[in-house]
């Protein structure tokens, strides 16, 4: 009774509404992100990926460098002094021009604030006449590749207020922002004045949801045209449906095992490699990820060229060899099984968080792995806050995290912050290599291809064989569409979401 | 009826100053650097937070005295200001505004939904006690009473969008998106309130009065019309005035599950963030409201019997 009661009510509200709303002709887009607020070092991601600013340099699908609103860029011999030249025809929402003196004062206040630009070693930033020049302290290859970063997006001084403190998004790219409804609602319209043409469809609403379930739901009952980050489980169901489209790409993305090197558990080579052998990568992948092509036998996917090197000896389960490193490193088994040495216990906490949903799982997984070789794991699920916390003031044992390789396209500034000296917050805690902190600046200082690559072999050599953070699993990200679009295409790095070239299908 | 009011406004003061101490000595006292937890809600888990956590130290004044902190955001409150928002950086009252308001239109919506269902479903099963309509009331009760709203959230959304396609599963904004959470919340209010109008009903038709208008001859409708609805609507008012609380605090995961930008959602973001400002705004506001829909609970209580007047 109450149920059809229930379903009068449904039909009698909501059906007249869902056939008036059906012919409106908006590219409805859901992702799992929300827009807290609009400074670029915080949601700027949602403004570049949705194409409404832009950088100065983006990527291209291979996940190269290509220019962005600066049209080239060179550098001096002695690698210290860069210059981006502007495109000509770039103009702001607001129809001024996007002059050097813009992007500079926009670069200025990002350089002086939370974000990867504040990491380089920029002494200046300066500019006049479509030429922007940054000095440098010192030689750093990589700085095309921070001005991908969101939070370097090139705002028009109309963004502003007179204290500096941002009161809108006014940006260059093909859409411009209609409404914003923090944190959910985003709705985008053609700007009519970008330089790389119109947009294919000129309406964009981008709806935050923050559930995977729910996204699922909303790309199988048509309500949204373009999905982002669909939950493994949903994939296969979602891929046999006949109005969709699934498209799968591995992102620089690895899951794994932050140990404190410092601490009487992990600071011997043996101990790291034992629990490295404990790990069942292609158990867990094919059951919590579905998909046994991400376990990691390296630190970085196959994906990303040049630092997925095949020769190395991959990452595999071995449990006789696990316990015979723990033995080896001193560890025998107690009464209950669990290790001892010196009377210490193998016990120890594992903190993750919950900010990515597969996060928890894969903690009690390894937990229930780690136990088969006498390691007593305690799983602590807080906020991701935690593990910088802990790292910092040292007593961090052991932490499951979600490390991105691709802060900036080059993955060399991710090793600089990670496993420079005194390591980070996502990277080695206790552990301090001369010889990789030496590669990394080397690395950092060359952008000659032919140098780097066999340095880039020896980086990854020595985070293989010393493991300090301890691979698990690489990651994908699933996008769904609706076959009522096309021209949509995954990119791997989630720089630009390329919506302006999607098209309704005729 | 002045001293009513008068005791009311007197209650709303005391309400806000305790609640906005008590959130703020809850806060503190949290395991965790709050500087930390800002910085991680702002930059998001890729950050550097450690760094991050440095500047917001500076920019927000986190080291100054706690007593200072709290002198300052009550000297605030008696000017109406409610703050920034340390991770959003927008003015609190927008923040709610926006959320608190989003929350009332659904809350506002499920009621309207579970009074549709409830009180009627009740009132057939309580004007024959044990027949028919009664146990399929209650069974249809304990079903829907049973079911987290989390797993009806789904399966409604599974039904209504996923196999008919009418309902979307998520968003906001127009009648067509509220409805699927405001059912999912509205089954489980109506599985209460069905059972006390039930029983309300049930007690009002054993009364004499209800036996003597049924003996001077009026017609059942008439009897039900004049002597039952008004006599059974004491309990249930009170009653709804509870579950109109509940449906504030209860919105957390209907709101998560739906993409729905209400003031659960938000408060739950806002603690694990150590949005202070933003915690105390909500709790204050929430707190006034509890207040208002007390008073009215009581106004309309009267209305219905006066003979309660004596007793305000």
């Amino acid at each position: 009774m109450r149920m059809m009661k229930a379903l009068f009510l449904t039909l009698t509200l909501g059906a007249p509404i869902s056939v008036s709303s059906a012919c409106a002709e908006t590219l409805k887009v859901a992702g799992p992100w929300e827009i807290a607020g609009i400074e670029p070092a915080q949601t700027g991601y949602v403004f570049s990926r949705l194409q409404v600013a832009e950088t100065l340099v983006t990527t291209d699908k291979q996940g190269t460098l290509a220019p962005g609103l600066a049209k080239r860029w060179t550098v001096s011999d002695d690698g210290l002094n860069w210059s981006f030249a502007l495109r000509d025809n770039a103009v702001f929402h607001d129809g001024t021009k996007v002059t050097a003196e813009a992007a500079v004062a926009s670069l200025r206040r990002t350089l002086g604030g939370v974000g990867v630009l504040a990491q380089a070693p920029i002494a200046e930033i300066a500019g006049e006449g479509g030429e922007i020049r940054i000095k440098l302290h010192k030689p750093f290859s990589a700085l095309p590749a921070y001005l991908v970063h969101f939070s370097t997006i090139i705002l028009a001084p109309s963004s502003f207020d007179g204290a500096g403190k941002i009161t809108g998004i006014v940006g260059s790219g093909p859409y411009q922002v209609k409404t914003l409804t923090p944190p959910a609602r985003l709705e985008l319209e053609g700007s009519g004045r970008w330089w790389g043409g119109e947009p294919g469809i000129s309406e964009v609403s981008y709806l935050a949801v923050g559930q995977g379930e729910t996204r699922a739901l909303m790309a199988e009952s048509g309500e949204a045209d373009l999905v982002f980050s669909m939950l493994p489980v949903s994939v296969d169901r979602l891929k046999a449906n006949p109005k969709l489209d699934v498209q799968i790409a591995t992102i620089p993305r690895t899951r794994i095992l932050k140990v404190n090197a410092a601490s009487p558990f992990f600071d011997q080579i043996e101990e790291r490699q034992a629990i490295s052998a404990a790990i069942d990568r292609v158990g867990i992948t094919k059951v919590i990820l579905r998909n046994a092509d991400l376990a990691a036998t390296q630190l970085f996917p196959p994906a990303m060229k040049g630092w997925n090197i095949a020769r190395v000896e991959p990452l595999t389960q071995d449990v006789e060899k696990a316990k015979a490193l723990l033995a080896a490193a001193g560890w025998t088994p107690g009464r209950d099984g669990i290790l001892e040495k010196d009377g210490k216990r193998f016990s120890v906490t594992m903190l993750t968080y919950s900010s990515w949903p597969e996060l928890p799982p894969l903690a009690t997984a390894l937990q229930a792995q780690l136990r088969r070789v006498g390691i007593n794991v305690k799983v602590s699920v807080g906020n991701s806050s935690e593990i910088p916390a802990r790292h910092k003031d040292g007593t961090l044992e052991m932490g499951l995290i979600s490390r991105l390789y691709s802060i900036v396209p080059d993955p060399v500034g991710t090793l600089l912050q990670d496993y420079g000296p005194g390591g980070s917050d996502w990277g080695a805690t206790g552990w301090d290599n001369k010889e990789m902190q030496a590669v990394v600046e080397k690395l950092a200082a060359t952008s000659d291809a032919s140098v780097r690559a066999p340095l880039q072999t020896q980086a990854v050599e020595i985070l293989q064989q010393e493991l300090p953070s301890i691979p698990v699993t690489w990651s994908e990200l699933a996008i769904v569409s609706s076959k009522r679009i096309t021209g949509v295409a995954v990119d791997p790095l989630e720089v630009n979401y390329g919506l302006s070239s999607i098209r309704w299908v005729k | 009826m002045k001293n009513f009011l008068v005791a009311r406004l007197l209650q709303a003061g005391i309400v806000s100053v305790a609640v906005g101490a008590l959130c703020f000595i809850l806060m503190r006292v949290l395991p965790g650097d709050a500087a930390m937890r800002i910085a991680a809600g702002r930059y998001g888990p890729d950050a550097r937070i450690a760094d991050a956590a440095e500047k917001v130290r500076l920019e927000l004044g986190l080291d100054r005295p706690i007593a200072m902190q709290f002198l300052e955001w009550l000297g605030s409150l008696a000017r109406f200001d409610l703050g920034h928002s340390l991770v959003t950086g927008r003015a609190v009252a927008h923040e709610l505004q926006v959320q608190l308001g989003a929350s009332v239109w659904l809350a506002a919506a499920a009621l309207v939904l579970s009074l549709l269902i409830g009180p009627i479903v009740g009132l057939f099963g309580g004007l024959k006690p044990g027949g028919a309509a009664d146990r399929l009331g209650l069974m249809g009760a304990v079903i829907f009473r049973a079911i987290p709203p989390f797993v009806l959230g789904l399966i409604l959304m599974l039904v209504f969008s996923r196999q008919l396609g009418w309902l979307p599963p998520a968003g906001f904004g127009s009648p067509r998106e509220i409805l699927l959470p405001a059912l999912t919340l509205a089954l489980g209010l109506a599985a209460m309130s069905s059972r006390v109008t039930r029983n309300a009903v049930a007690a009002v038709a054993q009364a004499p009065y209800f036996a003597f208008a049924r003996y001077k001859g009026l017609s059942e409708p008439i009897v039900v019309r004049r002597h039952g609805l008004r006599n059974a609507a004491i309990p249930v008012v009170s009653y709804l005035g509870l579950q109109a609380i509940y449906l504030i605090e209860g919105v957390v995961v209907v709101e998560s599950l739906f993409a729905y930008p209400g003031i659960g959602h938000a408060l739950v973001h806002a603690i694990v963030e150590r949005d202070i400002p933003m915690v105390q705004g909500t709790a204050l506001m929430m707190g006034l409201m509890f207040v208002a829909i007390g008073a009215a609970v009581d106004l309309l209580t009267l209305w219905l019997d006066p003979r309660t007047g004596k007793t305000v």
